[in-house]
C-alpha cells in the first residue's frame, strides 16, 4: 500500500510536466488552430537557455525560470511572425508539417552542437535534499515542481477563461473580423498568444532540467506522449488539457508499478480507447 | 536504323570494357560500412565518433600507397532492428559493403548477424554488448571486439559481490541487451554467493525513474544493477542520488558506463562509481598518442569511447589480414578465419587474440570515477583500479554454446 501512494506521488510529478506541455499547445491550437509539433524542440530550449544562462552567464536557477520562457517565447513569436501567420485559414496539415520541420531543424542543430548525452544542470541548493513522508522519501524538487506547475496551470486558465484580455482572445478566434472592428489588434493579440503558448513548454523545459539530462532529444521524446493527451484531453480545452495531464502521469505511474514493460504505451492504448468512445476527447467539444 | 545498332554495339564494348576494368580492380577495393546510432541516445559513444575512427584507421594504414581503395559510408539505424536490417541488406546486395563495422544495441546487432552470416559478409561489433553474439548465436562471419555482457558481468559483478554487495536488485533495459546483461550478471552474483531480489524491465529510452527507483529501494538490495546504458543509466543515476538513494546506503552499479556517460553526468554526480571498460584514453602512451588525435577531430573535442577505439582497433587488424591476403577480400568467412590466425597487436587494446567462437581477447579494466577534486580537468575521470587478464575476462570455451568450438 505505502508504495502504491509513492507510485501515485511519482505520478503527479511526472503529470505535471504533462499538464504545462499539453497546456501550452492547447492554448496555441485553441487561438490560433496550429497543431504545433515544434511544441517539444522549444520545450528542450527552455533547458538549454537554463544551462547557457548558468554556465556562459552565471545567472542561476530561480532568474531563469523567467528569464528562459521570456527568451524562447520571443524566437517563438519570430516563428509566428515569419512563418505561421501566413497559414492561418489553411488546412491544420500545413502548419503542422511546418513545425515539424522547425522541430527537426532546431533538434538537428543542437544535436550536432552538443551530442546525445546532453549536459547536466543541477539542482539549486534552496531545492536540494528532502523529506520523509513515511511511505516515501520525496525530493524538495519534486514537490515543488507539482506545486508550481499546479499554480501555472491554473493562473493561465484564469487568464484566458475569466479574464477581459483572455475574452478578447476567446472573440478573436471565433470572428476576428469582428473583432478588429473594435479596434484590437487581432494579428499581434495572436502573436502573443503563440508567444505564451511556447514560454510554457520553455518553463517546464527549465523545470526538468535539473530531474533530466538537459538533452537535445529530451523534447521529441516527451512530445508524443502530450500529443495524446491533448486528444485524450479535447483538442484546444484548456482545463481538459490540464486535468488530463496530471490523470494520465498518475495512470502511466501505476503501469510502471504494476507492468513497468506497458509503461510507454498505457497512455496510447487509452488514446485509442478515448477516441472510440468520445472521438473529440474527454472534454472536447463536438465540431 | 544501321546507325542505332553501330550506337548500341559501341555501347555494350564500352560497357563490357567498363565492367572488365572493374573486376580487375574489385580484388582491391574495399568498402567499410558503420552501421550505427548517428541520432538517438546511444550516437555519442557510437555514431559519428565510430565513423571518425574506421576513417583513421583507414588513413593510418597506408593501404592507398599499395593500390587498395578503401572507401567509408555510415548509416543511422535508429536503434531499430527493422531498419538495421533492411539498411544492412541494401548495403551488401546495392552498395556491396564488405565489412559492418560498430553495429551498437544489441537488439540490431543479433537481426543483422544473421545477415551477414547469409550474405557472407563481414561484421566487426564493437557497439553491442550481448554475450550471446559468440555463444549460441555465433558465427564464422563475426567477430566480437571490444566487450560483452558475461565480461562486465564477471568484472564488476564479482568485485560488487566481494566488497559485501551480496544482495542485488536490477533495473534492466526491456530488450535483448539489457536480458542478456541482467542474466549473465546473475548468474556472476548467485555463483559467488550473493542473492538477486527481484528486477523491473523498464522501455528502452526512459526519461523518468522514479518509479523503478522506488521499486529498488523498496527491495532493501544492497546493490541496484543499472542493466542499461547511455542516456537510459546516465537518468537512472541521477534521479537515484535525487531520490536519496544512494545517500540512504544502497549502492549503485553501473553494469556499462561509457566514458560519455561519466561526462555527461559530471564528476559531481559519478563520482564513486565503479563499472568496468576495455579501453581508457589515459591508459598509457599508445591510447594518449591516439586519443589526442581523435580528439582533435571529433564534435566538442571529445575523448574516443571503447567502442570507438575498437572500431579503429578492430580495422587495423582487418587490415593487416587483407595485406596478408594480397586481396580480393569479397569472401567474408575467408577474411575472418584469417584473421582469427594472427594475433592482434595495436596501441589501443595490446597484444590479443580472437578465438574460434569470434571473441576478442584482451584485458578488462576494472575503474573507479574519480572524486572532482582528484580530476585534472575535463575527460580527466576515471582511476584504475583492478585488471583482469584477457583469458579470465570473457566466457571460457569449455562453457561455450557455439557450435564453432571444436571439444
Amino acid at each position: 500500500m505505502q508504495a502504491l501512494y509513492a507510485q501515485l506521488l511519482v505520478g503527479l510529478i511526472n503529470g505535471s510536466f504533462y499538464a504545462l506541455l499539453s497546456l501550452g499547445l492547447a492554448v496555441i491550437f485553441g487561438m490560433l488552430n496550429i497543431i504545433n509539433f515544434a511544441h517539444g524542440a522549444l520545450y528542450m530550449m527552455g533547458a538549454f537557455c537554463a544551462y547557457f544562462l548558468l554556465n556562459v552567464a552565471g545567472i542561476g536557477y530561480w532568474p531563469a525560470l523567467i528569464i528562459a520562457p521570456i527568451a524562447v517565447g520571443i524566437f517563438g513569436m519570430i516563428l509566428e511572425r515569419t512563418m505561421l501567420q501566413w497559414l492561418s485559414g489553411l488546412d491544420h496539415l500545413y502548419g503542422l508539417l511546418l513545425t515539424f520541420g522547425i522541430a527537426l531543424i532546431v533538434q538537428g542543430v543542437f544535436q550536432n552542437y552538443f551530442g546525445s548525452s546532453g549536459l547536466p544542470y543541477a539542482i539549486p541548493d534552496e531545492l536540494k535534499g528532502g523529506m520523509n513522508l513515511g511511505f516515501m522519501f520525496l525530493p524538495v524538487y519534486r514537490g515543488w515542481v507539482v506545486v508550481f506547475s499546479l499554480v501555472v496551470c491554473l493562473l493561465t486558465w484564469y487568464l484566458i477563461e475569466r479574464t477581459r484580455l483572455g475574452a478578447y482572445l476567446r472573440a478573436a478566434t471565433e470572428n476576428p473580423t469582428l473583432v478588429r472592428a473594435f479596434g484590437i489588434n487581432v494579428p499581434r493579440m495572436i502573436t502573443l498568444t503563440y508567444g505564451l503558448g511556447v514560454g510554457l513548454a520553455a518553463l517546464a523545459g527549465v523545470l526538468s532540467a535539473p530531474i533530466n539530462q538537459v538533452r537535445p532529444l529530451m523534447g521529441a521524446d516527451l512530445i508524443i506522449v502530450v500529443f495524446a493527451v491533448v486528444v485524450i484531453g479535447g483538442m484546444g480545452s484548456i482545463m481538459g488539457s490540464i486535468i488530463t495531464g496530471f490523470a494520465l502521469g498518475v495512470i502511466e505511474g501505476l503501469t510502471k508499478y504494476f507492468y513497468p514493460e506497458a509503461s510507454n504505451t498505457v497512455v496510447f492504448v487509452l488514446m485509442v480507447l478515448v477516441l472510440l468512445v468520445k472521438p473529440s476527447g474527454l472534454t472536447g467539444r463536438a465540431t | 536504323m544501321k546507325t542505332r545498332i553501330v550506337t548500341s554495339l559501341l555501347l555494350a564494348t564500352a560497357l563490357s570494357l567498363a565492367a572488365g576494368s572493374f573486376a580487375m580492380a574489385q580484388d582491391k577495393t574495399v568498402k567499410i560500412g558503420v552501421l550505427t546510432d548517428n541520432s538517438g541516445l546511444y550516437s555519442d559513444l557510437g555514431g559519428a565518433g565510430s565513423t571518425l575512427a574506421a576513417q583513421m584507421a583507414v588513413e593510418d594504414s597506408g593501404l592507398a600507397a599499395k593500390g587498395w581503395k578503401i572507401d567509408v559510408i555510415s548509416a543511422d539505424h535508429q536503434n531499430k532492428p527493422d531498419i538495421g536490417t533492411a539498411i544492412a541488406r541494401q548495403w551488401v546486395d546495392v552498395e556491396k559493403v564488405d565489412i559492418f563495422m560498430d553495429v551498437l544495441n544489441s537488439g540490431v546487432a543479433l537481426a543483422v548477424n544473421n545477415l551477414v552470416k547469409e550474405k557472407n559478409s563481414i561484421m566487426i561489433n564493437t557497439g553491442a554488448a550481448s554475450s550471446d553474439l559468440t555463444n549460441a548465436q555465433c558465427s564464422p562471419n563475426t567477430i566480437h571486439w571490444v566487450y560483452d555482457t558475461y565480461m562486465l558481468a564477471n568484472s564488476t559483478g564479482q568485485a560488487l559481490v566481494k566488497a559485501d554487495g551480496d544482495t542485488w536488485f536490477f533495473l534492466t533495459a526491456d530488450y535483448a541487451f539489457g536480458a542478456a546483461l541482467e542474466r549473465d550478471t546473475t548468474a556472476v552474483v548467485v555463483k559467488s554467493g550473493g542473492k538477486v531480489l527481484g528486477a523491473v524491465k523498464h522501455p528502452l529510452n526512459s526519461s523518468d525513474f522514479s518509479s523503478f527507483l522506488l521499486q529498488a529501494q523498496a527491495s532493501k538490495a544492497k546493490i541496484i544493477g543499472l542493466a542499461n546504458a547511455g542516456g537510459d543509466t546516465t537518468n537512472a543515476i541521477k534521479q537515484a542520488a535525487e531520490f536519496g538513494i544512494v545517500a540512504s546506503g544502497q549502492k549503485l552499479a553501473g553494469l556499462l558506463l561509457f566514458i560519455t556517460d561519466v561526462h555527461a553526468l559530471g564528476l559531481n554526480v559519478a563520482q564513486g562509481l565503479n563499472f568496468t571498460e576495455t579501453f581508457y584514453w589515459d591508459l598509457n602512451d599508445g591510447t594518449r598518442a591516439f586519443s589526442k588525435r581523435f580528439s582533435d577531430r571529433a564534435k566538442n573535442k571529445a575523448e574516443p569511447s571503447m567502442v570507438q577505439a575498437g572500431v579503429y582497433s578492430g580495422l587495423v587488424h582487418y587490415f593487416k589480414a587483407l595485406e596478408a591476403m594480397g586481396g580480393n577480400p569479397h569472401d567474408g568467412a575467408k577474411v575472418i578465419a584469417k584473421m582469427k590466425e594472427m594475433p592482434t597487436d595495436d596501441p589501443l587494446f595490446g597484444k590479443g587474440s580472437i578465438r574460434a567462437d569470434g571473441r576478442k581477447i584482451h584485458p578488462a579494466y576494472l575503474f573507479e570515477v574519480k572524486k572532482p577534486s582528484e580530476s585534472k580537468g575535463p575527460w580527466d575521470y576515471y582511476k584504475l583500479i583492478g585488471t583482469t587478464p584477457g583469458e579470465q575476462a570473457f566466457r571460457p570455451l569449455s562453457e561455450s554454446a557455439c557450435p564453432l568450438v571444436k571439444k
